[in-house]
């Protein structure tokens, strides 16, 4: 459905590096990354909107790389929806029609359904200025959609909204990527969007993809130090791997797999780490050390406790209600396990 | 306060005075005269071309300025302010040797039936020059408010490059290229130093006025003043009151 071959892409003070992805018909992918990793870069090279240094772009098998916007049957919403101030909600989402004239019966009948399916039919005749964050975000998909596009490129749709509404527009896009023939390709910094949406992943650091592959890969078994950091794993070390142990600092941890060897870095979840106090007694478990409460913080709906082991600190998320009966901070009274199969090897 | 008490003072006091030394007398006598409606009305003629030209090839190139990065775009923004510093009457001395009879250009212009010196044409050509920055750095500031995601999007929808910047960019920035042709217009009415280089006769408004101080003095030329002086408050105001519809917008 869509290849990116070599993708190379200059600007002033930023470049776009190599870039190979390969996104196959009617799938929801995602391209995760930081704050200016250049996924909207990537976004709008697909969508011919930034001109191409080296590479090449296909979508449906056709090579569009110096093709002009208007030709490649890619739609675009933003994350500012983008909508046509001086035009109403319907002639936003018509604006597209005397371009698909082939195609005007399929319009119309697909804008109907769109503004059922949105639930926009009592703003159409509204002006585009005066509607909320979360309407704008509808006639924008609407508008997108209504054209029949084969790609639609989504850039950061949701960052705007405030969580509820977040929560209204995800679902919104599930419904709607699996009730239309549309290959979906969206850019996030959220990975909880990511797991929720897609079904395969890009993650962008620096110009570069970092690691593709489906979006509980790319979570579960992140390529790289930064893949690792950027998908939540909070205890991220360089490692020395021997027969089946990995030395961290002072630390000699038991891995599942003995095949490994040299110089790694290993990934461990903060929730993947159990900790309990020492009264309970734990000693002689694999992977169970004792360890030094350095502190707790109290992050809502969860824990955070930062301890040392052989002065080797980690992170450990905890339920809210263990916070306190668990351990005191600037003691060494509990005891922390970390089963070898949660430890990922990168 | 006392900024703006001086500021305004120093703007309306000279003005002031001149219509209050205006006598109505002098006022309605100066309207009856052909002489002076003729100037005045070459005046707005002139400049409404200026405007218009400035109007044809300036939006193309305000509308690169505004959405294009290229090698050289400072020094050539730069160029286009030139006109605003240079001192007038070397515009109209550098215009005349440019089309004057001894260089290549004006020989071509010359051989093809075009007068300059002393013609209308020379006024249009000078007060296009003065003119033209006005628009083109309006222009471009109403180009650049629009967002280029609006035009982003219109292109993904189908729409070429030339139908979007008639559906989406030009509906949102007209203000601008109104404003832009009124200040472009108010300057060129204005003009004294080049035209009077380029062609004092047939006579606009200013070199007229010039004229009649130094022919007959200060009674002489005020109430042509005056009238010079009502027309561009009138196409001042108006920009004041479009500008203020642009801020509504927002």
């Amino acid at each position: 459905m869509i290849k990116i071959e070599n993708l190379s892409i200059d600007l002033p003070g930023f470049s776009l590096a190599d870039i190979q992805l390969s996104v196959g018909r009617g799938e929801f992918f995602i391209l995760l990354g930081p704050t200016g990793a250049g996924k909207t870069l990537i976004l709008e090279a697909i969508a011919g909107l930034v001109p191409v240094t080296r590479g090449c772009i296909f979508v449906q098998d056709r090579e569009v790389t110096h093709l002009m916007p208007e030709k490649r049957g890619v739609g675009i919403v933003y994350q500012d929806y983008a909508l046509f101030p001086h035009l109403t909600v319907m002639e936003n989402i018509r604006y597209g029609l005397p371009y698909h004239r082939a195609d005007r019966a399929g319009c119309e009948a697909r804008i109907g359904q769109l503004v059922l399916d949105l639930g926009i039919s009592s703003l159409v005749r509204r002006s585009v200025r005066h509607l909320s964050g979360g309407e704008k975000q509808r006639v924008a998909l609407a508008r997108a959609l209504a054209v029949n596009p084969a790609v639609l490129l989504l850039d950061e749709p949701l960052s705007a909204l405030d969580t509820g509404l977040r929560d209204e527009i995800q679902k919104l896009l599930k419904n709607l990527h699996q009730t239309m023939n549309t290959t979906f390709i969206m850019v996030t910094h959220d990975f909880t969007e990511a797991l929720f949406l897609g079904q395969r992943a890009a993650i962008i650091h620096k110009g570069r993809v970092e690691q593709t592959g489906t979006v509980s890969d790319v979570f579960k078994r992140p390529q790289t130090p930064f893949a690792a950091v950027f998908t939540g794993f909070k205890n991220v070390f360089p490692a020395e791997i021997d027969n089946g142990r990995a030395s961290v600092g002072g630390l000699r941890l038991q891995l599942s797999a003995n095949h490994l060897r040299g110089r790694r870095h290993l990934a461990i979840r903060a929730e993947d780490i159990h900790i309990q106090p020492r009264a309970a007694g734990a000693a002689g478990a694999v992977n169970t050390f004792r360890a030094s409460v350095e502190t707790m913080l109290d992050r809502g709906p969860y824990g955070e406790i930062g301890v040392t082991i052989e002065k080797q600190a980690f992170t450990v998320f905890v339920k809210k209600a263990e916070l306190q009966s668990i351990c005191q901070p600037d003691t060494d009274n509990v005891w922390v396990t970390i089963a070898p199969q949660t430890i990922h090897v990168i | 306060m006392i900024s703006c008490a001086a500021v305004s003072a120093f703007i309306l006091l000279p003005l002031l005075q001149m219509f209050f030394q205006s006598s109505l007398q002098g006022l309605k006598a100066t309207l009856a005269d052909r002489v002076v409606l003729k100037a005045i009305g070459l005046s707005i003629y002139t400049a409404g071309w200026a405007a218009l030209i400035s109007f044809v090839i300036g939006t193309p190139f305000a509308f690169l300025l505004a959405r294009k990065n290229f090698a050289g775009k400072r020094i050539i923004e730069g160029i286009v302010d030139l006109p605003i510093m240079i001192p007038h009457p070397i515009i109209g001395i550098a215009m005349l040797g440019l089309v004057g009879k001894h260089h290549w250009l004006g020989k071509l212009i010359h051989a093809a039936g075009i007068r300059v010196m002393g013609t209308e044409t020379g006024i249009i050509l000078v007060l296009t020059f003065v003119g033209l920055p006005f628009y083109i750095n309006t222009v471009k500031n109403g180009f650049e408010a629009v967002p280029v995601r609006l035009e982003n999007v219109s292109r993904s929808l189908g729409a070429p490059l030339i139908t979007t910047f008639f559906r989406v960019t030009f509906p949102l920035a007209w203000r601008s290229m109104l404003v832009g042709l009124i200040l472009c217009s108010a300057r060129a009415i204005s003009e004294f130093g080049a035209v009077i280089i380029v062609a004092y006769h047939p006579m606009v408004a200013p070199v007229l006025i010039y004229e009649r101080f130094t022919a007959y003095g200060l009674k002489y030329s005020q109430p042509v003043a005056v009238l010079l002086i009502l027309i561009c408050l009138v196409l001042f105001i108006s920009f004041r009151v479009l500008s203020l519809g642009r801020a509504r917008d927002r």
